[in-house]
């Protein structure tokens, strides 16, 4: 007997829910499986020597299983990073959404989508290979694989994020409030500096948590340029090993899910934590602080 | 606004103050023009000596001190695609789901939550991820099956976003044509909603596609190896691939001087590969705004 056009619409609906559901089910299993596999270690060490421990022997006798010095070192990375990026990505995001003629625009918005489709590892080449070299000399250091070389090529990671996120909060700015300032006779630079950012202010705290949540996470340039000691930074110039390149270099030479292997995976939660906190907020500031018009203001 | 603030030279002073601001801004924009500039310029002028017919079409040879890439370039071409055609169905199947069914609410919201937050997941956790449930726990061991899958979740979230601005850009009307004239709603989407929405969707593809052929941290322990002698003739083969040969070369070998030109010939041909698919897309993009 043919299905009715309705029976078969109502199933055709409820595939579709089903594949919509993957995203979640994805996330779900990631959890999951970072669980089960890390979980374990904390059989051996406790979750405050785990995170508070300061010193990251994985491999010695007897281990050592302190992540202190790769979460300072990830916080650090991040945040230098994000002092260069922000700065950069919301000027940038100004310039495009408030003073650019359409012409520069057309040009300049495909360069930031370029920037950030550059892999990543491609960026943590140029740094090994150009910027190192060129900071060991400049300062005199003994390296230039450090801190501060791995906080400038993260910043040029996040500074795509930040811009496009920033820009397209700028824009949702309501004309009516750009005219009041400028009727008032207010100039462009001091309509921009007291309307429109303060307007665009959630938007743009979005934007900054998504870079910042980008850089932390990010793997191949501090892979390759943070300079890889598991040691708290004493200074910008400092060589770090942030989480994700603990985790990305130690893998391959980690017994299979013996103690090594686990403190690896118990980083990845501890990474993966990092993240969802960050994404949160930036999900939670967009939509308590949702910009939908004048009257909200 | 101060007193002065009206007076001929605050005015003056006020649109200085402008004037220099807006330096500031363009300054700031072009320093992200010359960062682009600069390493692209670099890779080009360093690696464009190393690129020959035999680089591209020859294995690496003396410990990978010489030779060509082609495994890598056939490895990253493999995975790039296997993704898509698992990740495409099933972004845009979501995006349909989430565009043209789904009504505001508290699933809509967890499923939103879901993407958001999976967009967000570091690609070296992703690298555990699938190490810890697709080579492990389904046994699919190192290999381009296990690389491809665990790509695909995370490309997912792009191709979801792609897909379901295409579909809002699909004029309401057109719906309403179509259910008007008594299709079903299943009939709708198949014959009027994706077919116009399917250049944007494609768009989208081909970013992801870029995204994928430049993820490292995700393969790593899934799908790519330092060194292997064959080229891939199954999806349970593990794979040689640019971005990781990049790596290993640049970090790994006793001779990173020897090999340096091998580095940025490989560079230069992933950020072709990688930027030439973006270019594409945007001019695609380019040219469909202006048709609309």
């Amino acid at each position: 007997m043919a299905m009715s056009r309705q029976t078969k619409d109502n199933l055709i609906r409820n595939a579709f829910f089903l594949t919509a559901l993957s995203s979640i089910v994805a996330l779900a299993l990631i959890m999951l499986y970072l669980f089960i596999e890390g979980l374990p270690i904390f059989k051996i060490v406790s979750v405050t020597d785990f995170l508070f421990g300061h010193y990251w022997y994985p491999t010695s006798e007897p281990h050592e299983f302190g992540i202190f010095p790769l979460i300072v070192a990830s916080l650090a990375v991040t945040a230098l990073s994000s002092a260069i990026a922000i700065p950069l990505g919301v000027m940038t995001a100004i310039y495009l959404a408030e003073i650019a003629s359409r012409r520069t625009r057309d040009i300049f918005k495909p360069i930031v989508e370029l920037l950030a489709a550059l892999p990543s590892v491609v960026i943590g080449f140029f740094g090994m290979v150009v910027v190192a070299p060129f900071i060991q000399e400049t300062f005199d250091l003994a390296t230039g694989l450090n801190l501060f070389n791995a906080a400038i090529m993260l910043a040029f990671m996040s500074v795509p994020t930040i811009c496009s996120v920033s820009e397209d909060a700028i824009y949702a700015v309501p004309r009516e409030l750009k005219e009041a300032s400028l009727a008032l006779g207010a100039t462009h630079f001091e309509t921009i500096s007291k309307v429109v950012l303060p307007a665009s202010l959630s938007g743009i705290s979005t934007a900054v948590m998504l870079g910042m949540s980008r850089a932390i996470g990010e793997t191949m340039v501090v892979l390759m340029v943070a300079g890889g000691a598991a040691m708290i930074p004493n200074s910008i110039f400092s060589p770090v090993r942030p989480m994700p390149s603990s985790i990305a270099a130690e893998m391959a030479e980690a017994s299979f899910r013996g103690d090594h292997y686990r403190a690896l995976f118990a980083i990845g939660i501890v990474l993966f934590l990092f993240t969802l906190a960050f994404n949160l907020i930036a999900s939670h500031v967009a939509e308590k602080h949702k910009q939908v018009g004048a009257a909200t203001l | 606004m101060n007193q002065t603030a009206l007076t001929h030279a605050g005015l003056a002073r006020r649109h200085r103050t402008q004037k220099i601001m807006w330096g500031v801004f363009g300054a700031s924009s072009l320093i992200n023009m010359a960062a682009l500039v600069l390493i692209c310029g670099f890779l080009l002028v360093k690696g464009l000596p190393a690129i020959s017919w035999s680089f591209l079409t020859e294995m690496p040879r003396d410990s990978m001190t010489a030779g060509g890439i082609l495994p890598c370039i056939l490895g990253t071409i493999y995975l790039s695609l296997g993704t898509m055609c698992v990740a495409f169905p099933l972004g845009v199947a979501s995006a349909v789901y989430l565009n043209e069914y789904a009504r505001p609410g508290r699933t809509l919201r967890l499923i939103r939550l879901g993407i958001n937050n999976l967009a967000g997941v570091p690609s070296v956790v992703f690298g555990l991820f699938g190490l810890a449930f697709f080579v492990t726990f389904f046994g699919l061991g190192v290999s381009l099956l296990s690389g491809i899958l665990t790509l695909s979740i995370l490309v997912l979230p792009v191709i979801i976003g792609t897909a379901e601005e295409a579909l809002k850009s699909v004029p309401q009307t057109y719906r309403e044509a179509s259910l008007g004239l008594g299709a079903t709603k299943w009939q709708t989407i198949r014959l009027v909603v994706l077919p116009a929405a399917m250049p944007g969707m494609l768009t989208g593809a081909i970013l992801g596609l870029s995204r994928v052929a430049g993820e490292t941290a995700a393969i790593m322990f899934t799908a790519s190896v330092f060194f292997t002698p064959y080229l891939p003739t199954s999806i349970t083969d593990s794979v040689m691939a640019l971005p990781y040969h990049i790596y290993v070369l640049a970090t790994a070998g006793t001779d990173i001087d020897k090999t340096r030109p091998l580095q940025y010939g490989t560079a230069l041909v992933l950020i072709v590969l990688v930027l030439g698919m973006n270019l594409g897309a945007i001019l695609y993009r380019a040219k469909l705004q202006k048709k609309r």
